[in-house]
Protein backbone atom coordinates (compact mmCIF):
# COMPACT_ATOMS: atom_id res chain seq x y z
CA UNK A 1 0.00 0.00 0.00
CA UNK A 2 1.36 3.27 -0.65
CA UNK A 3 1.76 5.69 2.89
CA UNK A 4 0.57 8.92 3.44
CA UNK A 5 3.90 10.25 2.30
CA UNK A 6 5.21 10.12 -1.21
CA UNK A 7 8.00 7.45 -1.77
CA UNK A 8 10.81 7.79 -3.60
CA UNK A 9 10.72 5.61 -6.54
CA UNK A 10 12.36 2.35 -6.18
CA UNK A 11 15.59 1.14 -7.91
CA UNK A 12 15.69 -1.56 -9.89
CA UNK A 13 17.22 -3.67 -7.11
CA UNK A 14 14.95 -2.42 -4.47
CA UNK A 15 11.98 -3.85 -6.67
CA UNK A 16 11.87 -7.59 -6.41
CA UNK A 17 9.26 -8.01 -3.56
CA UNK A 18 9.95 -5.02 -1.84
CA UNK A 19 7.51 -2.93 -2.35
CA UNK A 20 3.42 -3.84 -2.07
CA UNK A 21 0.64 -1.74 -3.33
CA UNK A 22 2.45 -0.88 -6.59
CA UNK A 23 -0.09 0.01 -8.52
CA UNK A 24 -3.33 1.81 -7.29
CA UNK A 25 -6.29 3.00 -9.39
CA UNK A 26 -8.78 4.74 -7.42
CA UNK A 27 -12.27 5.15 -8.52
CA UNK A 28 -11.03 5.98 -11.94
CA UNK A 29 -13.98 6.67 -14.58
CA UNK A 30 -13.17 7.95 -18.02
CA UNK A 31 -16.15 9.72 -19.78
CA UNK A 32 -16.67 10.17 -23.69
CA UNK A 33 -19.17 12.94 -24.93
CA UNK A 34 -20.68 12.03 -21.24
CA UNK A 35 -21.11 7.82 -21.32
CA UNK A 36 -18.65 6.64 -19.01
CA UNK A 37 -16.37 3.99 -21.04
CA UNK A 38 -14.80 3.27 -17.67
CA UNK A 39 -16.84 3.45 -14.78
CA UNK A 40 -15.62 4.14 -10.73
CA UNK A 41 -13.04 1.29 -11.06
CA UNK A 42 -10.65 0.82 -8.56
CA UNK A 43 -7.56 -1.43 -7.90
CA UNK A 44 -4.81 -2.34 -5.99
CA UNK A 45 -2.00 -4.34 -7.12
CA UNK A 46 1.63 -5.08 -5.14
CA UNK A 47 5.22 -6.60 -6.13
CA UNK A 48 4.95 -9.86 -8.32
CA UNK A 49 0.99 -9.85 -8.79
CA UNK A 50 -0.35 -10.54 -12.21
CA UNK A 51 -4.02 -9.38 -12.79
CA UNK A 52 -5.82 -10.85 -15.94
CA UNK A 53 -8.45 -8.88 -17.32
CA UNK A 54 -11.20 -10.27 -19.14
CA UNK A 55 -14.25 -8.93 -20.67
CA UNK A 56 -16.21 -8.62 -24.21
CA UNK A 57 -15.32 -6.34 -26.94
CA UNK A 58 -15.60 -2.65 -26.08
CA UNK A 59 -16.22 -3.59 -22.12
CA UNK A 60 -13.60 -0.78 -21.29
CA UNK A 61 -10.46 -2.84 -20.96
CA UNK A 62 -8.41 -1.11 -23.47
CA UNK A 63 -9.18 2.06 -21.85
CA UNK A 64 -9.12 1.10 -18.62
CA UNK A 65 -5.05 0.13 -19.13
CA UNK A 66 -4.50 3.03 -20.72
CA UNK A 67 -5.17 4.92 -17.66
CA UNK A 68 -3.22 2.35 -15.13
CA UNK A 69 -0.10 3.51 -18.10
CA UNK A 70 -0.57 7.21 -17.65
CA UNK A 71 -1.79 7.23 -21.37
CA UNK A 72 -4.96 8.57 -20.98
CA UNK A 73 -5.80 11.06 -18.00
CA UNK A 74 -9.11 9.95 -15.86
CA UNK A 75 -12.31 12.11 -16.41
CA UNK A 76 -12.08 11.15 -13.06
CA UNK A 77 -10.35 9.24 -9.77
CA UNK A 78 -6.51 8.58 -10.12
CA UNK A 79 -3.56 6.19 -10.92
CA UNK A 80 -0.76 5.68 -8.43
CA UNK A 81 2.47 3.38 -9.33
CA UNK A 82 4.72 3.44 -6.21
CA UNK A 83 2.59 6.38 -4.76
CA UNK A 84 3.13 9.11 -7.10
CA UNK A 85 0.24 9.49 -9.94
CA UNK A 86 0.85 9.10 -13.49
CA UNK A 87 2.28 10.29 -16.16
CA UNK A 88 4.18 11.55 -13.57
CA UNK A 89 8.16 12.37 -13.70
CA UNK A 90 10.77 10.61 -16.06
CA UNK A 91 11.92 8.13 -13.14
CA UNK A 92 8.19 6.74 -12.68
CA UNK A 93 7.66 6.06 -16.10
CA UNK A 94 10.50 4.29 -16.94
CA UNK A 95 9.27 1.70 -14.33
CA UNK A 96 6.62 1.04 -17.06
CA UNK A 97 6.49 -1.70 -19.80
CA UNK A 98 3.23 -1.44 -22.23
CA UNK A 99 2.33 -3.72 -25.24
CA UNK A 100 -0.61 -3.67 -26.94
CA UNK A 101 -2.26 -5.24 -30.06
CA UNK A 102 -0.79 -2.51 -31.90
CA UNK A 103 3.10 -2.83 -32.27
CA UNK A 104 3.89 0.70 -31.63
CA UNK A 105 7.38 0.09 -33.69
CA UNK A 106 8.47 2.09 -36.81
CA UNK A 107 8.26 -0.15 -39.93
CA UNK A 108 10.62 1.28 -41.59
CA UNK A 109 13.77 0.37 -39.00
CA UNK A 110 15.07 -2.70 -38.12
CA UNK A 111 14.20 -5.10 -35.62
CA UNK A 112 17.79 -3.79 -33.78
CA UNK A 113 16.87 -0.14 -34.44
CA UNK A 114 13.89 0.19 -33.03
CA UNK A 115 14.53 -1.63 -29.65
CA UNK A 116 17.65 0.20 -29.37
CA UNK A 117 15.59 3.48 -29.76
CA UNK A 118 13.52 2.05 -27.12
CA UNK A 119 16.32 1.26 -24.70
CA UNK A 120 17.83 4.58 -25.99
CA UNK A 121 14.30 6.63 -24.76
CA UNK A 122 14.47 4.74 -21.73
CA UNK A 123 18.05 6.17 -20.33
CA UNK A 124 19.79 2.79 -20.61
CA UNK A 125 23.37 3.51 -19.97
CA UNK A 126 23.64 -0.22 -21.72
CA UNK A 127 21.32 0.38 -24.30
CA UNK A 128 23.11 -1.91 -27.15
CA UNK A 129 23.93 -4.72 -24.89
CA UNK A 130 20.29 -5.04 -23.37
CA UNK A 131 19.24 -4.94 -26.76
CA UNK A 132 21.02 -7.69 -27.63
CA UNK A 133 19.97 -9.90 -24.74
CA UNK A 134 16.09 -8.88 -24.58
CA UNK A 135 16.36 -9.69 -28.27
CA UNK A 136 18.02 -13.31 -27.65
CA UNK A 137 15.53 -13.62 -25.22
CA UNK A 138 12.37 -13.06 -27.40
CA UNK A 139 14.30 -15.32 -29.62
CA UNK A 140 14.60 -12.74 -32.60
CA UNK A 141 18.05 -11.76 -32.53
CA UNK A 142 18.68 -13.82 -35.89
CA UNK A 143 16.29 -11.25 -37.20
CA UNK A 144 18.22 -7.91 -35.73
CA UNK A 145 18.72 -6.57 -39.27
CA UNK A 146 15.65 -7.05 -40.60
CA UNK A 147 12.85 -4.53 -41.70
CA UNK A 148 10.19 -4.37 -39.55
CA UNK A 149 8.00 -4.17 -42.74
CA UNK A 150 9.41 -7.22 -43.59
CA UNK A 151 8.11 -9.08 -40.81
CA UNK A 152 5.39 -11.61 -39.78
CA UNK A 153 2.86 -10.39 -37.13
CA UNK A 154 4.00 -12.48 -35.01
CA UNK A 155 7.50 -11.49 -35.54
CA UNK A 156 6.45 -8.03 -35.25
CA UNK A 157 4.75 -8.71 -31.56
CA UNK A 158 8.21 -10.16 -30.25
CA UNK A 159 9.72 -7.57 -31.18
CA UNK A 160 6.91 -5.29 -29.86
CA UNK A 161 7.22 -7.03 -26.69
CA UNK A 162 11.44 -6.91 -26.80
CA UNK A 163 10.84 -3.62 -27.03
CA UNK A 164 8.95 -2.92 -23.75
CA UNK A 165 10.71 -5.36 -21.80
CA UNK A 166 14.15 -4.35 -22.69
CA UNK A 167 14.54 -2.13 -19.16
CA UNK A 168 13.42 -4.80 -17.03
CA UNK A 169 9.97 -2.77 -16.51
CA UNK A 170 8.28 -3.05 -12.48
CA UNK A 171 4.80 -2.84 -13.82
CA UNK A 172 3.75 -4.10 -17.59
CA UNK A 173 0.54 -3.21 -19.19
CA UNK A 174 -0.41 -6.00 -21.82
CA UNK A 175 -3.34 -5.49 -24.09
CA UNK A 176 -3.75 -8.49 -26.28
CA UNK A 177 -0.20 -9.41 -26.43
CA UNK A 178 -0.14 -13.11 -27.55
CA UNK A 179 -2.28 -11.58 -30.87
CA UNK A 180 -0.29 -13.45 -33.91
CA UNK A 181 1.97 -15.02 -31.65
CA UNK A 182 3.18 -18.88 -32.95
CA UNK A 183 3.29 -21.29 -30.25
CA UNK A 184 7.51 -20.22 -29.92
CA UNK A 185 6.40 -16.61 -29.35
CA UNK A 186 3.71 -17.43 -27.13
CA UNK A 187 5.78 -19.06 -25.00
CA UNK A 188 8.71 -17.12 -24.83
CA UNK A 189 6.48 -14.37 -23.94
CA UNK A 190 4.84 -16.53 -20.99
CA UNK A 191 8.44 -17.25 -20.03
CA UNK A 192 9.30 -13.68 -20.27
CA UNK A 193 5.89 -12.44 -17.87
CA UNK A 194 6.55 -15.45 -15.46
CA UNK A 195 10.67 -14.20 -15.04
CA UNK A 196 9.35 -10.58 -14.67
CA UNK A 197 7.01 -11.35 -11.92
CA UNK A 198 9.30 -13.02 -10.36
CA UNK A 199 11.55 -10.57 -10.42
CA UNK A 200 9.24 -8.84 -8.40
CA UNK A 201 7.24 -6.85 -11.63
CA UNK A 202 3.69 -5.88 -11.53
CA UNK A 203 1.54 -7.54 -14.80
CA UNK A 204 -1.87 -6.52 -16.03
CA UNK A 205 -2.83 -8.79 -18.74
CA UNK A 206 -5.74 -8.23 -21.46
CA UNK A 207 -6.54 -11.23 -23.00
CA UNK A 208 -9.24 -13.11 -24.87
CA UNK A 209 -7.86 -16.23 -24.28
CA UNK A 210 -8.81 -17.77 -20.44
CA UNK A 211 -6.35 -20.40 -20.72
CA UNK A 212 -3.53 -18.09 -21.66
CA UNK A 213 -4.89 -15.36 -18.89
CA UNK A 214 -5.59 -18.04 -15.77
CA UNK A 215 -1.75 -19.92 -16.64
CA UNK A 216 -0.21 -16.43 -15.39
CA UNK A 217 -2.47 -14.32 -13.49
CA UNK A 218 -2.64 -14.02 -9.63
CA UNK A 219 -5.76 -12.30 -9.87
CA UNK A 220 -8.37 -12.06 -12.50
CA UNK A 221 -11.16 -9.39 -13.19
CA UNK A 222 -14.05 -9.48 -15.49
CA UNK A 223 -15.46 -5.89 -16.91
CA UNK A 224 -18.38 -5.53 -18.30
CA UNK A 225 -19.58 -1.94 -19.45
CA UNK A 226 -17.19 -0.21 -18.22
CA UNK A 227 -16.74 -1.85 -14.83
CA UNK A 228 -15.63 -4.91 -12.82
CA UNK A 229 -18.62 -7.23 -12.66
CA UNK A 230 -16.69 -10.18 -11.05
CA UNK A 231 -12.87 -10.44 -9.37
CA UNK A 232 -11.12 -13.21 -7.71
CA UNK A 233 -7.89 -13.47 -5.78
CA UNK A 234 -6.32 -17.27 -5.72
CA UNK A 235 -3.03 -19.29 -6.17
CA UNK A 236 -2.23 -20.23 -9.59
CA UNK A 237 -3.12 -23.84 -8.75
CA UNK A 238 -6.91 -23.17 -8.27
CA UNK A 239 -7.85 -21.92 -11.14
CA UNK A 240 -9.86 -23.81 -13.16
CA UNK A 241 -10.32 -23.10 -16.90
CA UNK A 242 -13.35 -24.58 -17.68
CA UNK A 243 -15.23 -23.47 -14.32
CA UNK A 244 -14.08 -20.09 -15.21
CA UNK A 245 -15.26 -19.81 -18.69
CA UNK A 246 -18.90 -20.99 -17.66
CA UNK A 247 -18.70 -18.41 -15.09
CA UNK A 248 -17.65 -15.66 -17.86
CA UNK A 249 -20.00 -16.37 -20.46
CA UNK A 250 -22.90 -16.57 -17.45
CA UNK A 251 -21.43 -13.34 -16.30
CA UNK A 252 -20.67 -11.78 -20.03
CA UNK A 253 -23.75 -13.25 -21.85
CA UNK A 254 -26.03 -11.64 -18.70
CA UNK A 255 -25.21 -8.15 -19.73
CA UNK A 256 -25.59 -8.52 -23.45
CA UNK B 1 17.41 -7.23 -15.40
CA UNK B 2 18.86 -5.51 -11.74
CA UNK B 3 22.46 -5.05 -13.37
CA UNK B 4 20.92 -2.03 -15.50
CA UNK B 5 21.84 1.25 -15.03
CA UNK B 6 20.15 4.55 -16.50
CA UNK B 7 21.24 8.06 -16.96
CA UNK B 8 19.28 11.15 -15.95
CA UNK B 9 17.02 12.29 -19.28
CA UNK B 10 18.62 14.94 -21.29
CA UNK B 11 16.27 17.21 -23.41
CA UNK B 12 18.41 17.94 -25.74
CA UNK B 13 20.06 14.10 -26.00
CA UNK B 14 16.43 13.18 -26.33
CA UNK B 15 15.58 15.75 -29.15
CA UNK B 16 18.46 14.75 -31.19
CA UNK B 17 17.61 10.91 -30.89
CA UNK B 18 14.26 11.58 -31.69
CA UNK B 19 15.17 13.95 -34.81
CA UNK B 20 17.77 11.39 -35.71
CA UNK B 21 15.09 8.51 -36.18
CA UNK B 22 12.46 10.39 -38.19
CA UNK B 23 15.03 11.40 -40.57
CA UNK B 24 16.34 7.85 -40.57
CA UNK B 25 12.91 7.01 -41.59
CA UNK B 26 12.67 9.42 -44.03
CA UNK B 27 16.29 8.90 -45.33
CA UNK B 28 14.95 5.17 -45.86
CA UNK B 29 11.37 5.70 -47.39
CA UNK B 30 11.92 9.72 -48.64
CA UNK B 31 8.10 9.66 -49.19
CA UNK B 32 7.98 12.70 -48.14
CA UNK B 33 11.19 14.81 -49.30
CA UNK B 34 10.70 13.24 -52.57
CA UNK B 35 7.11 14.37 -53.03
CA UNK B 36 7.72 17.93 -51.57
CA UNK B 37 10.69 17.93 -54.24
CA UNK B 38 8.35 17.37 -57.06
CA UNK B 39 5.83 19.48 -55.68
CA UNK B 40 8.53 22.43 -55.50
CA UNK B 41 9.93 21.52 -59.19
CA UNK B 42 6.61 21.26 -60.81
CA UNK B 43 5.39 24.38 -59.15
CA UNK B 44 8.85 26.10 -60.67
CA UNK B 45 7.60 24.69 -63.86
CA UNK B 46 4.60 25.65 -64.03
CA UNK B 47 5.20 29.59 -62.30
CA UNK B 48 8.11 29.47 -65.15
CA UNK B 49 5.83 28.86 -68.06
CA UNK B 50 3.05 31.14 -66.81
CA UNK B 51 5.22 34.21 -66.43
CA UNK B 52 5.46 36.99 -68.33
CA UNK B 53 8.72 38.97 -68.24
CA UNK B 54 7.58 41.83 -70.37
CA UNK B 55 4.83 42.25 -67.74
CA UNK B 56 6.70 41.61 -64.54
CA UNK B 57 10.06 41.22 -64.06
CA UNK B 58 12.28 38.58 -62.63
CA UNK B 59 13.02 39.94 -59.67
CA UNK B 60 9.33 41.30 -58.64
CA UNK B 61 7.60 37.87 -59.54
CA UNK B 62 10.19 35.31 -58.09
CA UNK B 63 10.15 36.29 -53.90
CA UNK B 64 6.34 35.24 -53.83
CA UNK B 65 7.11 32.46 -55.93
CA UNK B 66 9.33 31.41 -53.60
CA UNK B 67 7.17 31.52 -50.32
CA UNK B 68 4.27 29.66 -51.68
CA UNK B 69 6.33 26.88 -52.85
CA UNK B 70 8.13 26.93 -49.08
CA UNK B 71 4.69 27.09 -47.58
CA UNK B 72 3.02 23.83 -49.53
CA UNK B 73 5.97 22.21 -49.75
CA UNK B 74 6.87 22.33 -46.08
CA UNK B 75 3.24 21.26 -45.44
CA UNK B 76 3.88 17.81 -46.70
CA UNK B 77 6.81 17.28 -44.58
CA UNK B 78 4.96 18.18 -41.63
CA UNK B 79 1.86 16.57 -42.27
CA UNK B 80 4.13 12.88 -42.77
CA UNK B 81 5.91 13.92 -39.17
CA UNK B 82 3.35 12.36 -37.04
CA UNK B 83 1.75 9.58 -39.14
CA UNK B 84 4.84 7.58 -38.59
CA UNK B 85 3.95 7.36 -34.77
CA UNK B 86 0.52 6.84 -35.42
CA UNK B 87 0.42 4.03 -38.25
CA UNK B 88 1.42 1.47 -35.38
CA UNK B 89 1.03 4.01 -32.23
CA UNK B 90 4.46 3.77 -31.34
CA UNK B 91 3.73 7.98 -29.88
CA UNK B 92 2.19 5.58 -27.08
CA UNK B 93 5.39 4.05 -26.40
CA UNK B 94 7.59 7.35 -26.48
CA UNK B 95 5.15 9.41 -24.18
CA UNK B 96 5.03 6.09 -21.50
CA UNK B 97 9.14 6.69 -21.58
CA UNK B 98 11.07 8.87 -19.75
CA UNK B 99 11.38 10.98 -22.61
CA UNK B 100 9.31 14.72 -21.78
CA UNK B 101 6.65 15.69 -23.96
CA UNK B 102 8.34 18.90 -24.54
CA UNK B 103 11.83 16.91 -25.80
CA UNK B 104 9.31 15.02 -28.07
CA UNK B 105 8.17 18.53 -29.30
CA UNK B 106 11.81 19.14 -30.31
CA UNK B 107 12.73 16.58 -31.75
CA UNK B 108 9.82 16.22 -33.51
CA UNK B 109 10.23 20.27 -34.97
CA UNK B 110 13.99 19.67 -35.51
CA UNK B 111 13.65 16.72 -37.93
CA UNK B 112 11.27 19.27 -39.62
CA UNK B 113 13.66 21.50 -39.85
CA UNK B 114 15.95 19.92 -41.39
CA UNK B 115 13.76 18.17 -43.91
CA UNK B 116 12.50 21.96 -44.68
CA UNK B 117 16.00 23.61 -45.36
CA UNK B 118 16.34 20.64 -47.41
CA UNK B 119 13.46 21.64 -50.07
CA UNK B 120 14.84 25.57 -49.57
CA UNK B 121 18.17 23.96 -50.48
CA UNK B 122 16.54 22.30 -53.59
CA UNK B 123 13.93 24.88 -54.50
CA UNK B 124 16.68 27.78 -54.37
CA UNK B 125 19.21 27.18 -57.01
CA UNK B 126 16.19 25.86 -58.98
CA UNK B 127 14.45 29.12 -58.73
CA UNK B 128 17.57 31.72 -60.05
CA UNK B 129 17.65 29.08 -62.55
CA UNK B 130 14.39 29.21 -63.99
CA UNK B 131 13.53 32.64 -63.25
CA UNK B 132 17.45 33.59 -64.98
CA UNK B 133 17.96 35.45 -61.37
CA UNK B 134 21.82 36.95 -60.81
CA UNK B 135 23.91 34.50 -58.51
CA UNK B 136 25.78 37.06 -55.80
CA UNK B 137 26.39 37.01 -52.35
CA UNK B 138 23.06 38.59 -51.66
CA UNK B 139 21.67 34.46 -51.77
CA UNK B 140 23.12 34.02 -48.39
CA UNK B 141 21.33 36.62 -47.04
CA UNK B 142 18.39 35.16 -48.73
CA UNK B 143 19.01 31.62 -47.45
CA UNK B 144 19.78 33.28 -43.99
CA UNK B 145 16.08 34.77 -44.10
CA UNK B 146 14.67 31.38 -45.68
CA UNK B 147 16.54 29.67 -42.93
CA UNK B 148 15.46 31.98 -40.14
CA UNK B 149 11.87 31.34 -41.02
CA UNK B 150 11.78 27.69 -41.45
CA UNK B 151 12.18 27.84 -37.69
CA UNK B 152 9.06 29.96 -36.75
CA UNK B 153 7.36 27.59 -39.44
CA UNK B 154 8.15 24.55 -38.46
CA UNK B 155 7.59 25.22 -34.31
CA UNK B 156 4.10 26.49 -35.52
CA UNK B 157 3.82 23.11 -38.04
CA UNK B 158 4.69 21.07 -35.87
CA UNK B 159 2.42 21.53 -32.87
CA UNK B 160 -0.59 21.60 -35.62
CA UNK B 161 0.37 18.77 -37.59
CA UNK B 162 0.41 16.91 -33.76
CA UNK B 163 -3.37 18.53 -33.25
CA UNK B 164 -4.13 17.35 -36.82
CA UNK B 165 -2.76 13.61 -36.04
CA UNK B 166 -5.18 13.01 -33.81
CA UNK B 167 -7.95 13.66 -36.21
CA UNK B 168 -9.13 11.30 -39.59
CA UNK B 169 -8.88 14.47 -41.41
CA UNK B 170 -5.07 15.38 -40.85
CA UNK B 171 -3.94 15.94 -43.99
CA UNK B 172 -6.85 18.50 -45.00
CA UNK B 173 -7.18 19.74 -41.54
CA UNK B 174 -2.93 20.95 -41.45
CA UNK B 175 -2.98 23.91 -43.65
CA UNK B 176 -6.38 25.20 -42.32
CA UNK B 177 -5.31 25.44 -38.82
CA UNK B 178 -1.12 26.18 -39.52
CA UNK B 179 -1.87 28.75 -42.56
CA UNK B 180 -3.40 31.44 -40.68
CA UNK B 181 -0.29 31.44 -37.96
CA UNK B 182 2.33 31.31 -40.69
CA UNK B 183 1.54 34.74 -41.97
CA UNK B 184 3.63 36.63 -39.43
CA UNK B 185 6.31 34.72 -40.84
CA UNK B 186 5.63 34.62 -44.52
CA UNK B 187 5.02 38.25 -44.97
CA UNK B 188 8.43 39.37 -43.23
CA UNK B 189 10.46 36.87 -45.01
CA UNK B 190 8.93 37.86 -48.65
CA UNK B 191 9.32 41.26 -47.50
CA UNK B 192 13.23 40.76 -47.08
CA UNK B 193 13.47 38.21 -49.87
CA UNK B 194 11.97 40.74 -51.96
CA UNK B 195 14.43 43.30 -51.01
CA UNK B 196 17.37 40.87 -50.98
CA UNK B 197 16.72 39.69 -54.58
CA UNK B 198 16.54 43.51 -55.78
CA UNK B 199 20.02 43.71 -54.80
CA UNK B 200 19.50 45.87 -51.36
CA UNK B 201 22.06 45.48 -48.59
CA UNK B 202 21.33 43.35 -45.73
CA UNK B 203 20.99 46.09 -43.58
CA UNK B 204 17.81 47.47 -45.24
CA UNK B 205 16.50 44.21 -44.21
CA UNK B 206 17.08 44.10 -40.23
CA UNK B 207 13.97 45.26 -39.34
CA UNK B 208 12.15 41.94 -41.14
CA UNK B 209 15.07 40.25 -39.68
CA UNK B 210 14.33 41.18 -36.02
CA UNK B 211 10.33 40.27 -36.94
CA UNK B 212 11.82 36.89 -37.95
CA UNK B 213 13.62 36.30 -34.84
CA UNK B 214 10.88 37.48 -32.14
CA UNK B 215 8.62 35.33 -33.98
CA UNK B 216 10.76 32.46 -33.80
CA UNK B 217 11.26 33.01 -30.31
CA UNK B 218 7.35 33.71 -29.25
CA UNK B 219 6.30 30.33 -31.22
CA UNK B 220 8.79 28.34 -30.28
CA UNK B 221 8.39 29.15 -26.55
CA UNK B 222 4.22 29.03 -26.96
CA UNK B 223 3.98 25.54 -29.03
CA UNK B 224 6.51 23.45 -26.49
CA UNK B 225 4.62 24.73 -23.64
CA UNK B 226 1.30 24.14 -25.77
CA UNK B 227 2.35 20.48 -27.11
CA UNK B 228 1.68 18.53 -23.89
CA UNK B 229 -2.08 19.88 -24.27
CA UNK B 230 -2.27 18.30 -27.96
CA UNK B 231 -1.60 14.72 -26.62
CA UNK B 232 -4.29 14.93 -24.22
CA UNK B 233 -7.01 12.17 -25.39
Amino acid sequence: MPSATTPAVPSHSQRAGAWCGALVAEGVTRKYGGRAVVNDVSLQLSAGDCLALFGPNGAGKTTLLRMLGGLLRPTRGRVTLHGRELPGEAETRRLLGVISHKSMLYDALTVRENVLFAAECQGLRNAAAATDAVLEKLLVRDRANTTVRLLSRGLQQRVSIARALVHGPSLVLLDEPYTGLDETGARALTDALRALKANGATVVLITHNLSEGLALATETAIMRNGQFVHRMTRPDSEYDVTQYATLYRELVAGGE
Amino acid sequence: MSELAFREPSFLVDAIRIARKDLLIEFRTRSGFLSAAVFALLSLAIFRFSWDPTAVTSVDLAPGVLWVIFTFAGLLGLNRSFNVEQVDRAMDALLASPVSREAVFAGKALGNLVFVVAVQLLALPTLALFFGLRVGPEWWGVLAVAVLAAVGFVAVGTLFAAVASNTRLAEMLLPMLALPFFVPVLIPAAQATSSLLAGRPLSEVLPELKILGAFDIVFVAACTLAFPFTLEE
